[in-house]
C-alpha cells in the first residue's frame, strides 16, 4: 500500500515536471551581433538595447506612433517655465534581487548615469542639474535650461534603472551581472554565444508576460541566422536581409514584420571640418552639393542597395515622422539642372573622394551613388575602409564625402542637434553656423510641438540648403519569425518588446 | 640536463620578451583610434577621454607597454573594454571550444586524407587514385564559408538533421555538442584533408618503391602487411610532422569557420576584438598563444634531448 502511494506520488510528480516542461516557453532569439557591457549607462550599441528592452524596464517607454508612454513612472508634469520634471515613480516594482524601486532609487540612478566615470548618458542627460526626491515616490529632475528631449531620453538607456545595491556592490562590474526591474532577469552570459534571461515572477507587470525565458544567440552572418530560424533552432530574427524576403514569403511557416527606421543612411560631406573642405569643390561650393543630390535618384537607390525594403528621405527624420518638414520634400533627379549648376559653379567634372565602411549596405550605397552621380559629370572614386579606420577618418576629417548610417533617437532632437550644432561631436561635416545653432536650441529648448515643428521647418529650409549631410532613405527593420509567436509588435526604434509575446 | 634546461630558458626569456613587444607595437599600427570605436556611435568627448586615460592611451608607447607588460607578468591580461570582462577569463572560456574542434577536424582530416593518400598510392593511375585527386583537389580549391553555408542549407534547413550553428558543451549534452561540431569539423578538416592526401599519396609512392618493401615483397609477405606494416608506418612520418603544423594553424585559423557556424571560440574572439579595437583582448590572446607555442616548443625540446642520447653528450 504504501510502496503504491510512493508510486503515485512519483508518478504524478513526474507528470508536474513534464507539463511544466512542455509548458515551458523559451523564445530563442538570433542576434545581428554580440551586444556590448549590459550596463545601461556604460552600454553604447545599439544591440545591447535589443537585449535591455527584456531585461531593464524604463521610466518611459515609446509606441509605435513614437508617443512617449509611462513605464515605470505613473505620470510627468513640467514646471511652468520648462525646468524642472517631477515624475510619479510607479508604486509596487521591485529589482530582480527584491529592492523596492523608489524615488531615492530614481535619484540615485539618474545621478549614476551622470557622474559615473565612462558614462555615456552623461551628455543625454546634460541638462539635467540636480534631481529632488520630493516624497517617497516622486522625484524632481531640475534642468539648467529647458530642455525638451528629456523624455524621450529617459524611454531610452539614460531612463533605465537598477538596482542601487546592486550596482553599488558591483561597481563598473555591474555589467557583468545586471540587475534590473525588467520583465526577466539576468542568467548568464557567454560572449559571443549567448545570453540568458528568465522570466522575474515578480514583475510589476506580470500579466503581460507569457514567456519563461528569453536566449538571445548572436549570429553575424544574415544568411546563417536565417537557415537557423528555418531549421527551428531559433524563433525569432533581427534585421533579416532585404534580400531574403522575397524567399521567406512564400514559406507559410514564417512571418515578417517591418517598420521604418527612426534613424538614416546618408552622405556626410565634409563642409568645414578640416582643410580639405576647401580642397575639393564638393565641400567649397553649396551649388555643386545641391548638382550632387539632384543627380541622385533615391527610388532607384532604394530598389538596388535595400530591395525596395526602406523608405526614401531626405531629412534626418522619416517623412511620416510627426517632425517631417513638409516645406521641403525629396527632390526630383534633375540631371539637367545638375550639369547646369555644374556649369554655374565652374566645375562641369568635379572629383572627390567617398569614403566607406567595409559593411555591404554602404559599399552599395557608395557604388549606385557613383554611377549615378558619373550621368551630371561627378567623378567619384571609392575608398573602402574597415569601420574603425574610416570612423577615425571622419572625426578627424580626413574625408570629402562618407556614407554613415545613424540609428536613430526617438526624439528628432537626437537624430540632428550633435550633427548640425557647431562642434558637436557627431558633426564630423564641420558645418557651423550661428542661426542654425539658435534654430537647433529652440527646438530642444520649446516644449509645445508647434513651436518645435515651426523651428525644424525653419532648420530644413536652411541645412538642407547647405547639404552637410545628403540623406538618402531610412532603411525598414525586418524581422521574420516562427508563426507559433505571437503578439509581435513593430516599434520604429528596432527594439523588440517582451510584453504580449507567446509562444503557441 | 640542468645545463640544457637553462640554456633553453636563458634563450625562452628574451624570445618573449620580444614576442611582447611585437604584438604590443604591431597592435598600435591598427589604423583608427581605440577610444574612438570603443565609445560607441554617440563618440561623447568626455567617454573618449575616460576610455583614452583607462586605457593609458595618452600616455607614450613605453610607458603604455610597462603598464601591460607589467600587468602579464603579474598574470594580469588585462580586461575587455567592450564587455568589462577579465582577458584570461575570456580565453578560458574559448580555448576548450577551439581545442575540441580543432581536434574533431584533425581526426576527420586524418582518416579522409591518409585513407584517400594510400588508395590512390597503392592504386596508382587506376579509377581510384584519379577520383581521389579530383576529390582532394575540391577539398583544397572549396572556401570554407561556401562549403559551410552549403552544409547548413542542406543538412540543417533541408533535412533537418543538424542544427544550423551555435554550441552546446559536451559536459552538458554530448550529443547536441557531437551534433554542433560535426559540421564545422568536416569543413575544417576537408581543407587539410585534401593537403594531408597528397603527401601521403607522394610518400607512400617513395616507400613503396624502396628496396625494404620490394623485400618483404619477395618474401611473400601479404600485400595488406605490406602496405600497412611496412610501407605506411615509414610513411607516416612526414604526414604526422604536417599534421602537427596544420593542427596549429587549426588553433588561430578557424576563423571563418566559427564565423559561420558562430562557434564561441578562439578565433571568433580575437576577430570581433580587432574589429572592435578591443585592445587588451587582442594582446592578451596573441601573447597567451604564443606563449603556449614557445612552452610546447620547450616541451618537445626536452622530450628530444631525453630521448635522443647523442644530444646529452
Amino acid at each position: 500500500m504504501r510502496a503504491c502511494s510512493w508510486m503515485s506520488r512519483l508518478a504524478l510528480l513526474l507528470l508536474a515536471t513534464f507539463a511544466a516542461a512542455s509548458g515551458a516557453q523559451t523564445l530563442r532569439f538570433g542576434l545581428a551581433e554580440d551586444p556590448d557591457v549590459l550596463d545601461p549607462t556604460l552600454a553604447r550599441t545599439f544591440v545591447g538595447r535589443v537585449v535591455f528592452a527584456a531585461l531593464c524596464d524604463k521610466l518611459f517607454d515609446i509606441d509605435e506612433k513614437l508617443n512617449i508612454v509611462p513605464q515605470l513612472a505613473t505620470g510627468y508634469e513640467w514646471s511652468a517655465d520648462s525646468k524642472a520634471l517631477t515624475i510619479k515613480v510607479r508604486p509596487g516594482v521591485t529589482f530582480h534581487d527584491g529592492e523596492k524601486l523608489d524615488a531615492a532609487a530614481v535619484k540615485y540612478n539618474i545621478e549614476r548615469h551622470k557622474t559615473m566615470a565612462g558614462s555615456n548618458r552623461r551628455g543625454e542627460l546634460a541638462p539635467v542639474a540636480s534631481v529632488d526626491v520630493v516624497d517617497p515616490m516622486t522625484v524632481r529632475l531640475n534642468l539648467s535650461a529647458p530642455f525638451a528631449p528629456l523624455l524621450a531620453q529617459l524611454a531610452d538607456r539614460a531612463g533605465m534603472m537598477v538596482s542601487p545595491k546592486a550596482a553599488q556592490e558591483a561597481g563598473d562590474k555591474f555589467g557583468v551581472k545586471p540587475v534590473c526591474s525588467g520583465p526577466f532577469r539576468f542568467v548568464e552570459r557567454v560572449a559571443q554565444d549567448r545570453i540568458v534571461l528568465e522570466r522575474y515572477p515578480n514583475y510589476w507587470d506580470k500579466g503581460s508576460i507569457f514567456l519563461d525565458k528569453v536566449v538571445y544567440t548572436p549570429i553575424v552572418d544574415a544568411t546563417v541566422r536565417l537557415a537557423n530560424l528555418k531549421s527551428g533552432q531559433l524563433d525569432l530574427i533581427e534585421r533579416m536581409a532585404p534580400s531574403d524576403v522575397a524567399g521567406l514569403k512564400s514559406d507559410s511557416r514564417f512571418k515578417i514584420a517591418k517598420i521604418t527606421e527612426i534613424g538614416y543612411q546618408g552622405i556626410t560631406i565634409n563642409v568645414g571640418k578640416s582643410d580639405l573642405a576647401q580642397k575639393n569643390p564638393l565641400g567649397k561650393d553649396a551649388r555643386v552639393r545641391e548638382a550632387f543630390e539632384l543627380a541622385l535618384d533615391r527610388e532607384g537607390i532604394v530598389q538596388v542597395v535595400m530591395e525596395g525594403e526602406a523608405t526614401v528621405g531626405n531629412q534626418w527624420v522619416a517623412p511620416d515622422n510627426a517632425y517631417y518638414a513638409k516645406n521641403m520634400p525629396v527632390p526630383k533627379r534633375d540631371v539637367a539642372r545638375a550639369k547646369a549648376l555644374l556649369t554655374e559653379a565652374g566645375v562641369s567634372n568635379p572629383s572627390f573622394t567617398l569614403v566607406t565602411p567595409t559593411t555591404s549596405d554602404a559599399q552599395k550605397i557608395a557604388q549606385v551613388v557613383q554611377a549615378m552621380v558619373k550621368e551630371a559629370g561627378f567623378d567619384v572614386k571609392i575608398q573602402s575602409t574597415e569601420f574603425a579606420t574610416s570612423l577615425d577618418m571622419a572625426d578627424k576629417g580626413q574625408f570629402e564625402a562618407y556614407v554613415l548610417a545613424w540609428s536613430g533617437r526617438a526624439d528628432p532632437d537626437g537624430n540632428i542637434y550633435s550633427f548640425d550644432a557647431c562642434k558637436q561631436p557627431l558633426n564630423y561635416a564641420g558645418y557651423c553656423k550661428t542661426d542654425v545653432d539658435e534654430i537647433l536650441t529652440r527646438s530642444r529648448t520649446a516644449r509645445e510641438k508647434a513651436e518645435r515643428q515651426k523651428a525644424y521647418d525653419q532648420l530644413a529650409a536652411i541645412a538642407l540648403k547647405d547639404r552637410p549631410i545628403v540623406y538618402l532613405f531610412h532603411r525598414h527593420w525586418l524581422w521574420a519569425f516562427t508563426t507559433k509567436l505571437s503578439g509581435f509588435r513593430t516599434i520604429p526604434d528596432g527594439l523588440v518588446r517582451v510584453q504580449g509575446l507567446k509562444l503557441n | 640536463m640542468f645545463h640544457y634546461l637553462a640554456q633553453r630558458l636563458a634563450t625562452i626569456l628574451p624570445t618573449l620578451f620580444f614576442v611582447s613587444v611585437l604584438i604590443f607595437g604591431l597592435q598600435q599600427l591598427l589604423p583608427g583610434d581605440p577610444a574612438l570605436i570603443l565609445a560607441g556611435e554617440d563618440n561623447d568627448p568626455t567617454v573618449i577621454a575616460h576610455l583614452r586615460s583607462t586605457m593609458h592611451l595618452d600616455e607614450p608607447f613605453p610607458v603604455r607597454y610597462a603598464y601591460w607588460a607589467g600587468g602579464v607578468l603579474k598574470g594580469d591580461l588585462g580586461e575587455s573594454q567592450r564587455i568589462k570582462k577579465p582577458v584570461l577569463d575570456l580565453i578560458l572560456e574559448k580555448l576548450p571550444v577551439t581545442l575540441e574542434l580543432a581536434c574533431i577536424a584533425m581526426v576527420i582530416a586524418l582518416v579522409i586524407g591518409v585513407t584517400a593518400g594510400v588508395i590512390s598510392a597503392i592504386a596508382k593511375d587506376s579509377v581510384w587514385d584519379y577520383a581521389a585527386n579530383i576529390v582532394a583537389l575540391w577539398g583544397l580549391s572549396t572556401p570554407n564559408f561556401w562549403l559551410g553555408i552549403m552544409m547548413i542549407l542542406l543538412f540543417s534547413v533541408t533535412l533537418g538533421w543538424l542544427p544550423a550553428s551555435g554550441y552546446v558543451s559536451p559536459f552538458e549534452d554530448l550529443r547536441g555538442n557531437l551534433a554542433a561540431m560535426i559540421m564545422p569539423a568536416f569543413v575544417l578538416g576537408n581543407a587539410i584533408a585534401a593537403v594531408l592526401m597528397r603527401h601521403t599519396r607522394s610518400a607512400m609512392l617513395q616507400v613503396l618503391s624502396s628496396d625494404y618493401v620490394r623485400t618483404a615483397r619477395a618474401k611473400g609477405l601479404d600485400e595488406r602487411v605490406v602496405v600497412i606494416k611496412h610501407a605506411l608506418r615509414n610513411a607516416l612520418i612526414p604526414i604526422i610532422t604536417l599534421g602537427a603544423l596544420e593542427f596549429g594553424t587549426l588553433l588561430s585559423g578557424a576563423v571563418l569557420t566559427e564565423q559561420v557556424f558562430s562557434i564561441p571560440g578562439f578565433g571568433k574572439l580575437i576577430v570581433d576584438a580587432v574589429f572592435n579595437r578591443d585592445y587588451a583582448v587582442v594582446q592578451g590572446v596573441v601573447m597567451f598563444t604564443a606563449t603556449a607555442y614557445i612552452a610546447l616548443n620547450l616541451c618537445a625540446d626536452v622530450g628530444y634531448f631525453l630521448a635522443n642520447p647523442r644530444l646529452r653528450g
